[in-house]
């Protein structure tokens, strides 16, 4: 008998309807087993390896990696071994999406690790909320998110904003020059920034946003100067940081009268523009490279050995890195006929480890991460000191710039 | 009056890098009419050749520009010679050729030495800064600025005042009749194309200390200089000058005065409209066809 695509697709229908329609527990139960067939648990790693943004997504595809080796070294996860399976989504969100969905259904990943910018988050989140699977976020972003199927492993503005904008007032002044690069998350950041500096009675002198990839500053100095701010409150990203801080440099601007505080500069900008432009410049972060923890020392170690002496670590590799082992602690907490990725999801709330940074907790509440902020100046070396460390870990919030709303476990509530 | 000198001295910065970055394409596209679309990838190749003397050989940046511009005529060279000159008289397929030719470039370079931001160091010698009418300014944009004009004082001397120049322009006029005169067009094109390409190359290290060092950085580079090119006017260099100082003026003081975003729409909306009405750009070069 001959199969035309015709009477496949209809009866591959038909076979669809009566399963769902009688026999739904044995088909559930199948999928289920699915996740961890053959001692083998398969994971997405979704972040660009070309494309504008792979100049960083390469480094947490480098973490991501090195902590799923580790554990299948260590024996895997109650004996079955991590697969990862690598996509390259090319900086381009609808690549994202294609890729998410291709781990998703094709794959059938249990969970995907991905996603540098929030463009691509965004790009990726209706095909994990449609097929209920569960997306490992590990950057810094802008909150206002609250999905049930993403663990935010980033900080949000308050923990990185609620300790470091009060104490540059104080110590550098009121006038906050803000510059970010043109894109929702500078935006979101400034947004919050404004609402701390309003409480502590500073001002705004400008509010600035150039194209993303600019490169051109020389303006934009010339109005900083014009101004004189206290502080440049940078949220400015990719290359474009790069090229401000040279040329702030080459400009002969001072950073002990007029620092950088910026929350997008790490290790990893800072090799690409030299210790000497980056000397002076604040960051503020719930890791840095220097920090001095036996968790992080091991990190650091075992990360140069795998990808080479000259390799750093920055804020979104750390929680690549721990996010994975988050992963680890909660599916070692379920049976593996109860491996989904909603079981998942349910099991790491509340689930604790001691990361690089220190001892971090997943909010059951909103799904993000309790973080020890911390705030660093960069040096000339080309790393950072840090120079304050929250005395405890920062619930995050992650609509604190909106009053009225917040994240539950029902999902977003709005009190009026 | 302070700031709006520091404006125009500003406006003559970003002049003079734009200027460096379509120097190379005003000959290649102007002179030669070839639409170069590789010539960002150019420019990048001259910013990792920079990385590559100073990292593996210890050169600082001003000893490798030579030898940079050199590498990067060399890369012109090759491309003219296997790929551009089997499509002579071909716009569309040299289009889609140099496209193409970018891209292999660019992976080439990411796959070769991967695709983090690399660091070129500025020249110490150049890193303070100098009061120029009473204001401060980057020592290096000055030295930028001079460079540009030199080498289009260069350029120029080349196309006008030389042998080579004069075989060049004797084809753009009429390669059949050149040809009977015993000139070697396909030599002066290689050549010539080399020359274009090396200028890029230097473009790209000269202004890696400013900026950043990527892959894909020639993408925004090739749109500056092409936009340079059609403002000025195809064919002449002392257009591509006046357009590069008008662009850098006209981006920086809305920069200042509005914000970076607008002054990128402004300035593109202002070269359509241009365009649109003069074709053939602000400034031709008279040429008895």
């Amino acid at each position: 008998m001959s199969i035309s695509r015709r009477t496949l697709l209809r009866n591959t229908a038909a076979l669809g309807a009566f399963a769902g329609a009688g026999l739904p527990h044995i088909w559930i139960k199948n999928a289920d087993l699915a996740y961890a067939a053959g001692g083998e648990i398969k994971v997405g790693v979704l972040f660009s390896l070309t494309g504008t943004t792979a100049i960083i997504e390469e480094s947490l595809n480098k973490a991501t990696l090195l902590a799923i080796e580790e554990i299948n070294a260590a024996g895997g996860i109650k004996g079955s071994k991590i697969v990862p399976i690598v996509e390259d989504p090319a900086s381009d969100p609808a690549t994202f999406s294609e890729k998410a969905r291709k781990l998703v259904v094709g794959d059938k990943c249990v969970s995907v690790f991905g996603s540098y910018t929030s463009a691509s988050r965004k790009a990726v989140l209706p095909v994990f909320e449609r097929q209920n699977n569960l997306y490992w976020y590990p950057t810094l972003y802008e909150g206002r998110e609250c999905s049930k199927n993403v663990i935010y492993t980033g900080a949000v503005p308050n923990q990185q904003q609620d300790e470091f904008v009060p104490w540059l007032v104080k110590k550098f002044g009121k006038k906050f020059y803000l510059i970010g690069s043109n894109y929702i998350y500078p935006k979101e950041e400034n947004n919050y920034c404004k609402k701390l500096l309003e409480k502590l009675g500073g001002e705004v002198v400008a509010e600035e946003y150039v194209p993303l990839g600019h490169s051109e500053f020389s303006s934009v100095i010339n109005k900083i100067r014009s101004t004189q701010p206290n502080v440049i409150f940078s949220t400015v990203v990719g290359d474009s940081v790069v090229a401000l801080h040279r040329q702030y440099k080459a400009a002969g601007l001072d950073p002990e009268k007029m620092p950088m505080a910026s929350l997008t500069t790490s290790e990893n900008e800072v090799a690409a523009m030299g210790g000497e432009a980056a000397a002076g410049h604040f960051t503020s972060a719930p890791y840095f490279m220097v920090h001095k923890s036996p968790e992080n020392e091991k990190f650091v170690e075992a990360y140069k050995k795998r990808w080479g002496a000259d390799k750093v670590t920055h804020f979104v590799s750390e929680a690549c890195y721990f996010q994975t082992y988050l992963f680890k602690q909660a599916v070692e907490k379920l049976a593996t006929s109860d491996l989904t990725p909603p079981n998942i999801r349910d099991a790491v709330k509340g689930q604790e480890m001691v990361a690089p940074q220190g001892k971090v907790r997943i909010e059951p509440e909103n799904l993000h991460t309790w973080l020890w902020p911390k705030i660093a100046q960069a040096k000339s070396n080309g790393q950072f000191e840090i120079l304050v460390e929250a005395k405890d870990w920062l619930k995050p919030v992650p609509y604190a710039a909106y009053p009225g709303q917040s994240c539950t476990e029902k999902g977003l509530v709005e009190k009026s | 009056m302070d700031q709006f000198i520091e404006q125009i001295v500003t406006g003559l910065s970003i002049g003079s890098i734009l200027l460096l970055v379509a120097l190379g394409l005003s000959i290649i596209y102007g002179s030669m009419g070839i639409i170069n679309l590789a010539h960002g990838e150019f420019v990048m190749l001259g910013a990792y050749a920079a990385w590559v003397f100073h990292t593996y050989l210890g050169l600082g940046l001003l000893a490798s520009l030579v030898p940079i511009f050199l590498v990067v005529a060399a890369f012109g060279w090759v491309i003219e010679r296997y790929v551009l000159s089997l499509l002579n008289n071909r716009p569309l397929d040299t289009i889609l050729a140099t496209w193409g030719v970018g891209i292999m470039l660019q992976q080439a370079v990411r796959l070769m030495v991967g695709s983090e931001l690399r660091y070129v160091q500025l020249p110490p010698a150049l890193s303070s800064s100098m009061s120029v009418f009473g204001i401060p300014v980057s020592s290096y944009r000055v030295f930028l600025f001079v460079v540009s004009i030199a080498l289009f004082g260069a350029t120029w001397l080349l196309m006008n005042r030389t042998t080579v120049g004069m075989k060049l322009r004797a084809i753009i006029q009429d390669r059949s009749v050149a040809a009977s005169f015993g000139i070697n067009a396909k030599r002066v094109y290689a050549l010539t194309f080399a020359y274009g390409a090396g200028l890029a190359g230097l473009a790209g290290a000269l202004v890696s200390p400013l900026k950043s060092v990527s892959p894909d950085m020639g993408t925004g580079y090739v749109v500056d200089a092409f936009m340079v090119v059609v403002l000025g006017g195809v064919q002449s260099l002392a257009g591509t000058v006046a357009s590069a100082f008008i662009l850098g003026e006209l981006s920086g003081g809305i920069a200042f005065l509005q914000n970076d975003t607008v002054a990128k729409a402004i300035v593109l909306l202002a070269i359509v409209v241009l365009i649109r009405f003069r074709p053939e750009g602000l400034f031709t070069a008279r040429v008895r066809a």
